[in-house]
Order: structure tokens, then sequence, then C-alpha cells
């Protein structure tokens, strides 16, 4: 996901006898569906756990702003370039809204970015692949954004006041950004046969990094119940990847189009699609720093920030110097 | 040339520098020094992007030939693009980006001014809509040449390289030619050397404000109105209308 | 944290277009009032949200502690008297 295999800083889950009161008080909050607001008390590991996956959640969204970016100067008509546009701009405000939320935690954007430049930060494993035909701005729209969305529609209801809310927002403005994605494959689909072998490629390309975006299997990942015991994580990784499986194959099949798998077929013993196995070994690979992207989109994002740093500057200068001009005036 | 020919051409100009601005600035969008200034940019270049599709669409219409706004984007070489040098001068950087922006908004907000009070209807509706959008531009470029030009030594430094190096493409704005004479008389268009004073004062109290000495008038470059371009224009087009031009006839 | 110079963060309110009062929407940097009132614009009012835009410095906020909810919230719940259900008006006298 957005946020993928997110760390706790637990080994155990904490029986309720183990807990301290306030550990107790807190965790019956969560319990009783009360969110949680800044300032509050927390346990520390809630917090940092809380820190990780949102400034994860928001590098995602600013590093995804550049496979998609990439095609902002070459879409195809006017509107199909406002469009773009428009969504990955959209991708900054949501970086910005979950950076504001994760400094309601005690973090500046600064240090979270200074994370992110350092390669410390992870950000999401999809945002390493390139795009390389306009197709695959369909498909991210289609695939990327499907299956973010099936992630942060239950993240909405999360314990944190300031992410719960930050989710609201972008689950509303995010709802254009899956449908102009596959209005995107819809006409390379009915197009000449160049563009419709365009939109198989991108989906052959897409797909599997699609289904590793939620992550490998974390049954028994004691991270993943803890931060489900916080409601913080909602869903298992398998779970929602099984409901986009599900989703999507049809949608794949509307369009005429093959989800490169030959071992997916419908179950209807489970009603649900049986689908391959996925590598894992690529996954981990391109979340360890080696997928065909991480370099390039690390050092465009710190050269933009470094470039950046003297109009930050420059402007702070100003304000300051505004500040005394009027304080001297009104002296 | 008669007035439905010149009124074409003198649209082409409007949709044109709409188009190449907004392109430019779209390639900030992920790079600019802040968040906050990704989605500012963003906003203006879709702005431009809008009126583009207005200008253009209206030209088509007039020209009469079927061709719609994309048509007359995506299959043009770079000979009929009819914007001026400034809009499609380089990004550079964020200071350069800036100053090009503040020079083209002082103008275009004038110019959209004088259009709201052209005898063609559907001009006066659109640069009415666009002078809206424009007089936010111009707030927010003037803001950044005042802090950039009196922020700190190497803001400033940077934003009077940018002033000094974009100037002699601002004589362009003013010179009115044959096209620009053909609406004046028709009603349908402002006079283009009667902006100068405004945009002067404007610019120049600006300049002052934000500690940035004007360069002194000099020879200006010219060209861009009737399609003869720096070496930059060729290199947009090739991005704008890959696709357009790999895939003939392709729906999108 | 360090010393590293930072724009402040600024708390936004946006009034909506159907007369209700200013809302809080989010936060953002700005490096002045005047940037974070035309920041505030183009981040939280690109689908039309708003008519009206406050901005005010987040560490300007004076907030009430959460460790005095009780005190401070609690002493309302037996106030019952407050709302207008409290009331019994009989059906016949219809809408009061």
């Amino acid at each position: 996901m957005y946020a993928q295999m997110v760390k706790t800083g637990v080994d155990r889950i904490q029986s309720s006898e183990e807990m301290s009161p306030e550990e107790r008080a807190f965790q019956e909050r969560i319990d009783a569906d009360i969110k949680i607001e800044p300032k509050e008390w927390m346990p520390e590991a809630y917090r940092k756990t809380l820190i990780r996956q949102i400034s994860q959640h928001a590098h995602s969204e600013i590093i995804g702003m550049q496979p998609e970016g990439n095609w902002i100067t070459r879409a195809p008509t006017l509107e199909r370039k406002a469009i773009l546009l428009a969504k990955v701009q959209d991708e900054a405000g949501h970086g910005l809204y979950l950076y504001c939320a994760a400094e309601t935690l005690g973090v500046s954007r600064d240090e979270l970015m200074e994370q992110l430049n350092s390669g410390k930060a992870k950000y999401s494993s999809i945002f390493n692949y390139p795009t390389l035909t306009w197709a695959d701005i369909g498909a991210i729209g289609w695939l990327v954004d499907g299956a973010a969305i099936m992630n942060q529609v239950p993240l909405q209801r999360c314990s944190y006041g300031p992410y719960s809310r930050a989710m609201i927002r972008i689950c509303k403005e995010e709802s254009f950004h899956q449908r102009q994605g596959y209005d995107i494959m819809m006409k390379l689909a009915r197009g000449t046969p160049e563009q419709k072998q365009m939109a198989q490629d991108a989906l052959n390309r897409w797909w599997w990094p699609s289904l590793m975006m939620f992550g490998p299997s974390d049954a028994d990942s004691v991270h993943s119940a803890q931060s489900m015991k916080w409601k913080i994580k909602i869903n298992s990784n398998d779970e929602l990847r099984q409901k986009f499986v599900d989703q999507t194959v049809p949608q794949a099949e509307y369009l005429g189009l093959t989800v490169p798998d030959p071992d997916l077929r419908w179950n209807a013993e489970r009603g649900h699609y049986d689908f391959g196995a996925v590598d894992w070994e690529e996954f981990y690979q391109v979340i360890a720093g080696n997928g065909p992207c991480n370099r390039q989109r690390l050092r465009t994002r710190v050269k933009a920030y470094e470039e950046g740093r003297w109009v930050r500057e420059a402007a702070e200068a100003y304000a300051a110097k505004k500040a005394a001009r009027a304080q001297a005036k009104a002296a | 040339m008669n007035e439905q020919e010149a009124l074409f051409e003198y649209l082409l100009r409007l949709g044109d520098n709409a188009l190449i601005l907004g392109h430019r600035l779209s390639e900030w969008c992920g790079h600019s020094p802040a968040l906050e200034e990704d989605l500012a940019l963003s906003n203006v270049a879709l702005d431009l992007i809008g009126q583009t599709q207005l200008w253009l669409n209206l030209a088509g219409e007039i020209e009469g030939k079927g061709r719609d706004a994309d048509k007359l984007a995506y299959l043009r070489d770079a000979r009929d693009f009819r914007n001026l040098l400034l809009v499609e001068q380089p990004n550079g950087d964020f200071a350069m980006t800036m100053a090009r922006q503040f020079y083209f908004d002082a103008w275009h907000y004038l110019q959209l001014q004088g259009l709201t009070g052209s005898k063609e209807s559907r001009i006066a509706e659109i640069a009415a809509k666009s002078l809206k959008e424009v007089a936010y531009h111009l707030e927010r470029s003037r803001d950044w040449v005042l802090r950039l030009g009196d922020g700190t030594e190497e803001s400033h430094r940077r934003m009077q390289a940018a002033i000094d190096d974009l100037w002699m493409y601002t004589g362009e704005l003013f010179e009115a030619d044959e096209i620009d004479r053909t609406m004046i008389q028709a009603g349908l268009g402002p006079d283009p050397s009667a902006l100068q004073e405004s945009w002067l004062d404007l610019v120049r109290a600006t300049a002052e404000e934000a500690t940035l000495a004007l360069p002194q008038p000099g020879w200006a470059q010219r060209g861009g109105k009737r399609g003869i371009h720096t070496e930059h224009l060729g290199y947009i087009l090739a991005d704008l209308q890959f696709l357009q031009r790999a895939y003939p006839n392709a729906v999108w | 944290m360090t010393d590293r110079k930072e724009w402040p963060l600024w708390e936004v309110f946006i009034r909506s277009q159907h007369g209700l009062a200013h809302r809080h929407v989010g936060s953002l940097h700005a490096p002045d009032a005047e940037m974070a009132i035309k920041n505030a614009r183009d981040v939280y009012t690109r689908r039309n949200e708003g008519v009206s835009i406050w901005v005010v410095k987040a560490s300007d906020i004076a907030a009430s502690s959460p460790g005095e909810k009780g005190p401070l919230f609690d002493p309302a719940n037996s106030k019952v008297y407050r709302h207008p259900t409290f009331y019994e008006i009989p059906e016949e006298l219809g809408h009061m």
C-alpha cells in the first residue's frame, strides 16, 4: 500500500492486564471508537508508528507525482493535459495534508523531508516503476489509484483524528482519479490496434506491481496485529489484495484486456478469484532500493528540495524584514 | 489579409501565449520549492490551459476549416505558432520563472482588460472570465518578485539576473503590427502600444519595492507574433505534440 | 527539533457558500500571512469550497488542554433543561 510494512516497535501484543492504567484507558477509548487527538496522552509506540505510517503515505504521494508528472507535457489533448495536471496537483495536496497530520504528532515537515531525501524513510514500491507510454497513465489511475482507494477508504475511520480527517478529504478528492485512469484505458482499448496494444502492455507491466502494493501477507505479523488493535490499520494485506483482484478482473474483461496471470480463475466455492503467486523477491528488492527507478526518483526529489532552499529562505527573510519594518514603524 | 484572417491570427496569438506559458508552468509540477508552490503553480497552469481551449476553439470557429483547439495546438509546426517569445523561454530557476510570469501577467492583465471591451462578444466574454484568473496570477507573481528581490542576497542576485535576462523579450509585447491595427480599427482588441505606460508603471513600482534595478530600454527581440521563434519552441512542441504525431488520427 | 528555519505552520479556516461559519479545513506552511492566504486559496479551495478564508499561525492558537476535558465539558451534560426535547408539549398544540 502507500504505507507498506510499517513497523510498530513492539514484539508482541500486550494483554489488558499488562497495560498501565493510561495504556488501558487509551485502548478502551480506541475500542469505543473515540478518536485520539493531538496532545492527548498516547503510547509512545502508537505515536511513532503513526508518524512512520503517515509520513510513508505522504512520501508516496510526493514521489508518486513523478511517474505521472513525466507525462504532463506529453498528454495527447488539452483536456487530458488539464486532467493529468489537476490529478498530479491533487497528489501534492494529499502529501501536504498528510505531512500536516504527521506534524500534529510533534515532527516537522523538514525533518520528514530529510528522512525521505536521505533514503531513510520508505515510500510505496509502486512508484519505482517507470511510465513508458501514455497507457501507463491510464494503468496507474485504474490500478494504482484503485488499490490505494481500497486502503484509504477504511482509513477514514482510523483512530487518530487528524489522520482520519486527512483521509476523508483525500478520499473525496481522489474519487475522480481512478475513473480518469479507467477512462484513458477505455479510449485506448477501443482505439487503434496500436492503442489497444499499448493498453495491454501497460496492464502487463503494472498488474503484478499493483498486487505488491498491498504488501506481503501479514497474517502472522505482530506489527499488523498491533496496528489493527490501534485501529490505524483496518484490513489485512491479503484481504485487501483479494478484494482488489475481485474488483479489477471484471474491469479488465470489460476492456477486452488479459490479466497477465495464467493461474487466474474464478473459484465459485470461495466466491473469489484465485490468482498466482506474487514474486516477493522482486518486491523486497524494490523496497531495498533496487527497483528500476529508485535512484532516479530520489535524486529528482532531492534536487527539487535543494534547489528550492534559497527560495524558501528568501521568503522567510522577506517576512522577517517586513515584520521588523512594521515594528519599527509602530515604535 | 482580410479582417477574418487577421482575427484568426490574433486569436492564435492569444491562445498560443496561454498554451505555451501553461505548458512551461506545468513542467514545474513536482519540482517546485515547496508543496504549496506546486499547487499554486499548477493552478495558474490550469487556468492558462483553460484559456487556451477557449481562444483556440474560437480561432478554429473563425477560421471555419474544421480545426478545433486540439488540432490547432497539436498539429501546427513552430513557424505557425504565434506566441510571444517571452512565454517560451525556459523555466530556469524559480526567479526566472517568476520574472517571466510577472512581466507577462502585468501585460496579460492589461490586454485582457482591453479585450473585455471588444465588439466581438465572444472575445469580450472569454476576456472577462480570464481577467479574474489573471488578476490573481499577477498578485502571486508580484508577491514573488518582491520576496525574491528583497529576500536574501542570493535571491536578490538571482531575481536581478532574471529581470535583466528577460527584459529584451518584453519589447514585443507592445509593438503593433498590421494585424493589431486591423483589430484596433475594427474595435476588436486594444492597441498594444497603449498598454506600455501602465505596464511600465506597475513593473517600475514593483522593481523599486523589490530593490531591483530595471534595465534601460534597449534592443528588443521580436518575431514570435509572426512565427519566428527562439530555438526553445521546437523542443516544447516535440514534447507537446509527440503522441498526436506518432499516432495520427488516434482518439485519446 | 533543530533550529532549522522552516516556514511557519498556519491553520486554515474557510467559509463555504452556504452561509455557515468559518470551519477549520486543515493547515499549510507559508512565510507570512499574505502568502498563507494565497496558499490556502490554492490548496484548500481547488474545488470551489469557499468564499472567505481565515489563516492563523498555529503557534498563536490558545487551546484547551485535553487533561481538563472532564471539568470543562462534563458539567454541561447534566443541564438537560437547555435542550428543547426536555419539555413535553401536548401534541394538539402542534409545532412549537
